[in-house]
C-alpha cells in the first residue's frame, strides 16, 4: 500500500531526484538521527533539492500544537488522530506520542480523529507503513509545545519565570514551592499563551525549530512501554464501534451498484422495469462510464437506490443489463501466465547489472534456474468498502472508511463540482484495509448518489461480491531466477527476471515495466555478495485494476527470491540458514542507491536508512536462535524452513514449521518472526501487527487467489475466495523484536512482516516433504499428487 | 406481521419477510454493531444469537425469526462486561475490530454450551468466523482466559 496518485505522480520523477542527494551528501547520519530525520539544515532543503521521507509526501507534517490538542476545563486532554486506523492501532499510537510528551495522563486522554485536511493536519495517506515513522517527531513537537504553554500559564499565573516550573504527570509544578495546578485549571490560561515561537506552524521544513526542549527518551511514561490498551477496544467489543458500513442519518437511503465486471467495460443497454418494482426501491442512477487511464474512478455501471440495503440488492438482481465489455473482455489467467513464462524466458529490461553475469552464469560448476508464480490477490477486508453522503446548501459531507481522506476529499469535491472549503471528509473506523481503501471511488459513488437523490443521505454498501469483482487487485506475476554455483556452492552468478503488471497502468497510457516503486521491493535492491548479477524486467501489460495489497511487490520479489535461496542451498547441499548468511555476505551498506538509476526506497533518504546487512544477518541470527534451528528436533513429516526480507526500511526474518501429512494435507504448528524495524512506539501493537501479518502470509501462501476469465473475476465471495481460518492458523506465534534506543530512524510496522512468511513457509513444506512448492497458492497441489 | 424481540424488547415487523434479520437489525433499527461481511454466511461477522444459539443473521430470513429472541453484540452484557468481552480487552485482541463483535457472539455461545473448551473446540467452533487481521492466536487465549475466569 503505497500512495495514492499524488505521490504516484511525484515518484514518477524520483530519478531525477534520488541521485542529487547521494551525490551532494547533505544529510549526515552521524549524531542525532531523530534530528536530522525532520530537521534539516537550511541550504538542504533549497527548491530543488530531493524531499525524503515524509517531506517527500503532499502537505508534509504539520507539528502545530493548537491543531493536534485541546484540554478542557475538567482536565480532558483531547488529542487528533489524523492518519486512520485499519487495525494497525495508530489512534492509540499517535496520540501516545503527543501524551508522553506533553505529561499528559493516557487515563484523561480521548481521542478524535480529523477529517480530510491535509493543510492543517499534514500528510494523511495512511499507507506505506509510515505513519509513525514520519509522525514520530512532528507528535512530539506537538506535545512538547502543548505542555511548554501549559507551564507558561502556570508561571504566568504564579508570577514566577517559567525556569521554576515542570509539568508532570497532567500538572503543572512550581519547583521551588512544590504548588501544583492540574492541567484543566490551566487549560484557559494555556491557550492565551501563544504557540511557542519556535514551533513553525506551517509545516516542518526548512523552517522547522530546532531548539524544542523534548523529552530525554529515559523519561518516556508511555512510549516503547508495554501495558497500553487500545482506545477503541470497548466500542470495538461492544459494538458501539462506527465504520463506514455503520453510518447512519436520519433519513438515509441505501445504495448498492451494478459495476461492470471487466475493467473499462460499461453499460451497452439496461432495463430497470423490474428493479423499480421491487417494494423500497426509490432511484435508478446511470453512473458515469469512467476516462482512460482509470486512477480510482468509480467503474461506472447502474445503481439502486433504496430504502433498505436489502431492497436495493433485490433490485439490482431485477435489473438486466447488457455489458460491453470493452479491451479487456478476453483477460484469461491461464494463457495469461504462459504468456508471462515466455517472457520470463527471454532477456528483459537491464534495471541492475553488476559484473559480466553470461560469462560466470556460463562457467559455473553447477546451474540452477527455477520460475515462480503468483496469482493475483483481493484485499478483502472485512468490512467492505462504503460511503454515505449528505449535500446541504451547496456542501456535502462524507463518511467513510478511507486510508485517504484527502484524496476522497479531492475526488468528492472534482464529481460533485463545489468548491473544496465545501466538502467535508469524516474517517470512520476502517474494517480492515490493506491498500483497498487507499483508493477512494466509493466515496465518489456516494457523492454522484445523493446529488441524484437532491442530496439526501445516501450510503452506498458494496456487497463481499461487489468487493472480489471490483478490487484493485494484488498484480500477478512470474519471477524467474538463474544461478550459478561453483565448485564450493557458492554464488557466483545471479540473474532475476521479474514480469508483472504495474500499478502504474492505473495512471498512464499502456506502462510496460515495474516502475521504480515497485523495482524498489525487493527486486533491485536483492541484498546478496554475488558479483555478477543481471536483475531484469520482462513487459506485461494490465489487464485489470492493480494496486497496492499489503507489502506490495515485495510479496512476489521476496516468495521468489526466499524460495530460491533454499533451493540453491539444497542444491549446494548446505544448510538453509549457513547457506543464506553466507549469501548476504559480511555486514556492510549496500551501494545499491548509487548503483541503481532512480532507485526507490520508501520514498526515504538513503543515507538514513541505508541498506544495512547487517540488520538482515541479526535479524536471521535471532529468529534461528530463538526458534532453534538446527537444535530443534520435529517430528517425522514436520520441517523448518526460513525466510528474510527488508522491506519499508525494515528488516524481518521468520522460521516456520510446517507439517505435511500423508494425504499431503498441511498444517502450520509454529512460527516464530524477528523484526528489527528500529525504535518503537507501542511494543502490543507492534507484536499484532506481525502475528496478523504471519496470518496474512500464510494466506498468500496457502489459499489467496484470484483468476480471470473472459475478463470477469472468477470468484465471487468468502466461500469461493479463500481466506485464513482459525482451524489454519498456527498453534504458536512468536514476535521478536530487535531492541533500540530513540537514537536511530523508525522502519515500517504493518507491512514489512508478510513478505517472508509464504517464502518461509514453502521452504518448511520442502523440508518436510521434499516437494518444492513454486506456484502459490498451495492449494490441493501436493493433495492431489498424493 | 413478524413480532420477535431484540435485546429483551419486544418489536414487530411488516416488511419484507424474506429479508434476513441482519439488515432489519443494521438499517431498521440501527442495531449497527452486528456486522455485514460476505451476506452468504461464510465469515461470521454477522453472527447473533437466536433463541440463545449462535445463528447467522446474514442468512436468517424475517420469517425465520418470528415469536424468537435475538440478542446482539449491543445487549449480550447491559455493561458490556460478558467474560468474552473482558478476556477480549485485557489481551488486546482486536485489531480492525470489524469481526470482532461476531467472534464474541460466537465464543459466547461456545462457553455457555461448552464453559472449558479444548483447543480442538475452539478451533472448529470458531472456523466460521473470519479475521482477516489475523487475530486468530489472541482469540484463542481469550477464549481460554474467559472460560477460567
Amino acid at each position: 500500500m503505497i500512495n495514492h496518485i499524488r505521490e504516484i505522480v511525484s515518484a514518477s520523477g524520483i530519478e531525477n531526484v534520488s541521485r542529487r542527494g547521494i551525490l551532494k551528501g547533505i544529510l549526515s547520519t552521524t549524531g542525532l538521527v531523530l534530528a536530522v530525520h525532520v530537521m534539516p539544515s537550511g541550504p538542504a532543503l533549497a527548491d530543488d533539492a530531493p524531499k525524503w521521507g515524509a517531506q517527500g509526501m503532499p502537505h508534509g507534517t504539520v507539528n502545530n500544537p493548537l491543531a493536534f490538542v485541546s484540554v478542557a476545563p475538567d482536565g480532558t486532554v483531547t488529542i487528533v488522530c489524523h492518519r486512520s486506523d485499519m487495525g494497525q492501532g495508530v489512534r492509540t499510537g499517535m496520540p501516545l506520542i503527543v501524551a508522553d510528551e506533553m505529561e499528559a495522563d493516557w487515563a484523561k486522554v480521548k481521542v478524535a480523529q480529523a477529517p480530510g485536511d491535509e493543510v492543517k493536519y499534514g500528510n494523511q495517506d495512511t499507507d506505506g507503513s509510515r505513519s509513525t515513522r514520519h509522525f514520530f517527531m512532528p507528535m512530539r513537537q506537538v506535545g512538547a509545545a502543548a505542555r511548554m504553554m501549559l507551564e507558561a500559564a502556570a508561571a504566568k499565573r504564579w508570577g514566577v519565570d517559567v525556569s521554576d516550573v515542570e509539568a508532570k504527570n497532567h500538572e503543572v509544578i512550581q519547583k521551588s514551592t512544590g504548588k501544583k495546578l492540574g492541567y484543566g485549571e490551566l487549560a484557559a490560561d494555556a491557550s492565551t499563551m501563544g504557540v511557542p515561537s519556535n514551533v513553525s506552524l506551517e509545516k516542518t521544513g526548512a523552517a522547522t525549530p530546532v531548539s524544542l526542549p523534548l523529552k530525554d527518551p529515559s523519561q518516556f511514561r508511555y512510549i516503547g512501554k508495554e501495558g497500553t490498551n487500545i482506545v477503541d477496544a470497548f466500542d470495538i467489543t461492544t459494538g458501539r464501534a462506527k465504520y463506514g458500513q455503520d453510518v447512519r442519518l436520519p433519513g438515509t437511503k441505501y445504495a448498492v451498484i451494478a459495476r461492470p465486471a471487466v475493467m473499462g467495460g460499461k453499460v451497452a443497454s439496461y432495463d430497470a422495469t423490474d428493479a423499480k418494482k421491487v417494494p423500497g426501491v426509490v432511484q435508478i442512477v446511470e453512473m458515469p462510464t469512467p476516462s482512460f487511464p482509470m486512477k480510482f474512478q468509480p467503474s461506472g455501471g447502474i445503481a439502486i437506490i433504496a430504502d433498505n440495503t436489502w431492497a436495493a440488492i433485490q433490485g439490482r438482481k431485477a435489473l438486466k443489463i447488457t455489458w460491453d465489455d470493452g479491451p479487456h473482455g478476453t483477460y484469461d489467467s491461464q494463457a495469461y501466465r504462459a504468456e508471462m513464462e515466455a517472457t520470463a524466458r527471454q532477456p528483459g529490461k537491464i534495471l541492475r547489472s553488476d559484473g559480466d553475469f553470461a560469462a560466470a552464469y556460463a562457467s559455473a560448476d553447477k546451474k540452477v534456474e527455477a520460475e515462480y508464480y503468483i496469482p493475483h490477490n483481493a484485499h478483502a477486508t472485512m468490512e467492505p468498502p462504503s460511503a454515505t453522503c449528505h449535500i446541504v446548501d451547496g456542501k456535502a459531507e462524507v463518511w467513510t472508511s478511507v486510508q485517504s481522506p484527502q484524496a476522497a476529499h479531492d475526488m468528492v469535491a472534482a464529481y460533485l463540482a463545489l468548491p473544496p472549503e465545501n466538502v467535508t471528509v469524516n474517517v470512520t473506523l476502517l474494517g480492515g484495509g490493506f491498500g483497498r481503501k487507499s483508493k477512494p471511488d466509493f466515496a465518489a459513488e456516494a457523492a454522484l448518489c445523493s446529488k441524484a437523490m437532491g442530496g439526501a443521505p445516501v450510503k452506498v454498501v458494496w456487497t463481499r461480491e461487489d468487493d472480489i469483482h471490483n478490487d484493485f487487485y494484488h498484480t500477478v506475476s512470474v519471477e524467474r531466477l538463474e544461478a550459478g554455483l561453483d565448485k564450493d556452492g557458492h554464488v557466483v552468478a545471479w540473474r532475476h527476471n521479474s514480469v508483472a503488471p504495474t500499478i502504474f497502468a492505473l495512471f498512464m497510457a499502456d506502462p510496460k515495466h515495474e516502475a521504480p516503486l515497485e523495482q524498489g521491493m525487493g527486486l533491485v535492491d536483492m541484498p546478496f555478495d554475488v558479483k555478477n548479477v543481471s536483475i531484469e524486467n520482462g513487459e506485461a501489460e494490465a489487464h485489470t485494476k492493480v494496486g497496492w495489497w499489503r507489502s506490495v511487490s515485495n510479496v512476489p520479489h521476496g516468495f521468489a527470491i526466499q524460495s530460491f535461496v533454499a533451493e540453491l542451498a539444497a542444491a549446494a547441499g548446505k544448510d538453509q540458514k549457513e547457506f543464506l548468511l553466507d549469501l548476504i555476505g559480511p555486514a556492510r551498506i549496500l551501494d545499491v542507491p548509487q548503483k541503481v538509476k532512480g532507485f526507490w526506497d520508501y520514498g526515504e533518504n538513503p543515507e538514513v536508512y541505508p541498506i544495512d546487512t547487517g540488520r538482515l544477518r541479526n535479524v536471521v541470527e535471532l529468529v534461528t536462535e530463538k526458534a532453534g534451528w538446527g537444535k530443534r528436533e520435529v517430528p517425522k513429516g514436520h520441517g523448518l524452513g526460513l525466510a528474510v526480507h527488508r522491506s519499508f526500511v525494515s528488516y524481518v526474518a521468520a522460521v516456520i514449521e510446517a507439517a505435511v501429512d500423508e494425504k499431503g494435507n498441511v498444517t502450520v504448528p509454529r512460527v516464530d518472526i524477528a523484526v528489527d524495524c528500529g525504535p518503537i512506539v507501542n511494543p502490543d501493537r507492534v507484536r499484532s501487527q506481525f502475528e496478523g501479518a504471519v496470518v496474512m502470509g500464510l494466506g498468500v501462501g496457502l489459499l489467496n487467489e484470484i483468476s480471470f476469465k473472459e475478463g470477469r473475476v472468477q470468484q465471487s465471495n468468502l466461500d469461493d475466495y479463500f481466506v485464513l481460518r482459525i482451524s489454519d492458523a498456527p498453534r504458536e506465534t512468536h514476535v521478536y523484536i530487535t531492541p533500540h534506543g530513540y537514537d536511530m530512524p523508525m522502519g515500517g510496522v504493518g507491512e514489512p512482516g508478510v513478505p517472508p512468511v509464504a517464502p518461509a513457509l514453502m521452504n518448511a513444506i520442502f523440508a518436510a516433504s521434499g516437494k518444492r512448492i513454486r506456484s502459490l497458492p498451495l492449494g490441493q497441489q501436493l493433495a492431489s499428487k498424493a | 406481521m413478524i413480532t420477535l424481540h431484540v435485546n429483551g424488547q419486544a418489536q414487530s415487523f411488516d416488511g419484507d419477510p424474506s429479508m434476513p434479520v441482519l439488515w432489519y437489525l443494521r438499517d431498521v433499527l440501527g442495531l449497527t454493531g452486528t456486522k455485514f461481511g460476505c451476506g452468504v454466511a461464510a465469515c461470521g461477522a454477522c453472527t447473533i444469537h437466536l433463541d440463545g444459539d449462535a445463528t447467522r443473521s446474514c442468512v436468517t430470513a424475517m420469517s425465520d425469526a418470528n415469536g424468537k429472541s435475538v440478542t446482539t453484540i449491543e445487549g449480550l452484557d447491559p455493561e458490556g462486561n460478558h467474560p468474552v468481552q473482558t478476556a477480549w480487552r485485557a489481551l488486546n485482541v482486536p485489531q480492525c475490530g470489524y469481526c470482532q463483535a461476531g467472534q464474541i457472539m460466537q465464543a459466547a455461545a461456545l462457553l455457555k454450551q461448552t464453559p472449558h473448551p479444548t483447543d480442538a473446540d475452539i478451533d472448529s467452533t470458531m472456523d466460521g468466523n473470519i479475521c482477516r487481521c489475523g487475530t486468530y492466536h489472541r482469540i484463542r487465549a481469550a477464549i481460554k482466559q474467559a472460560a477460567g475466569a
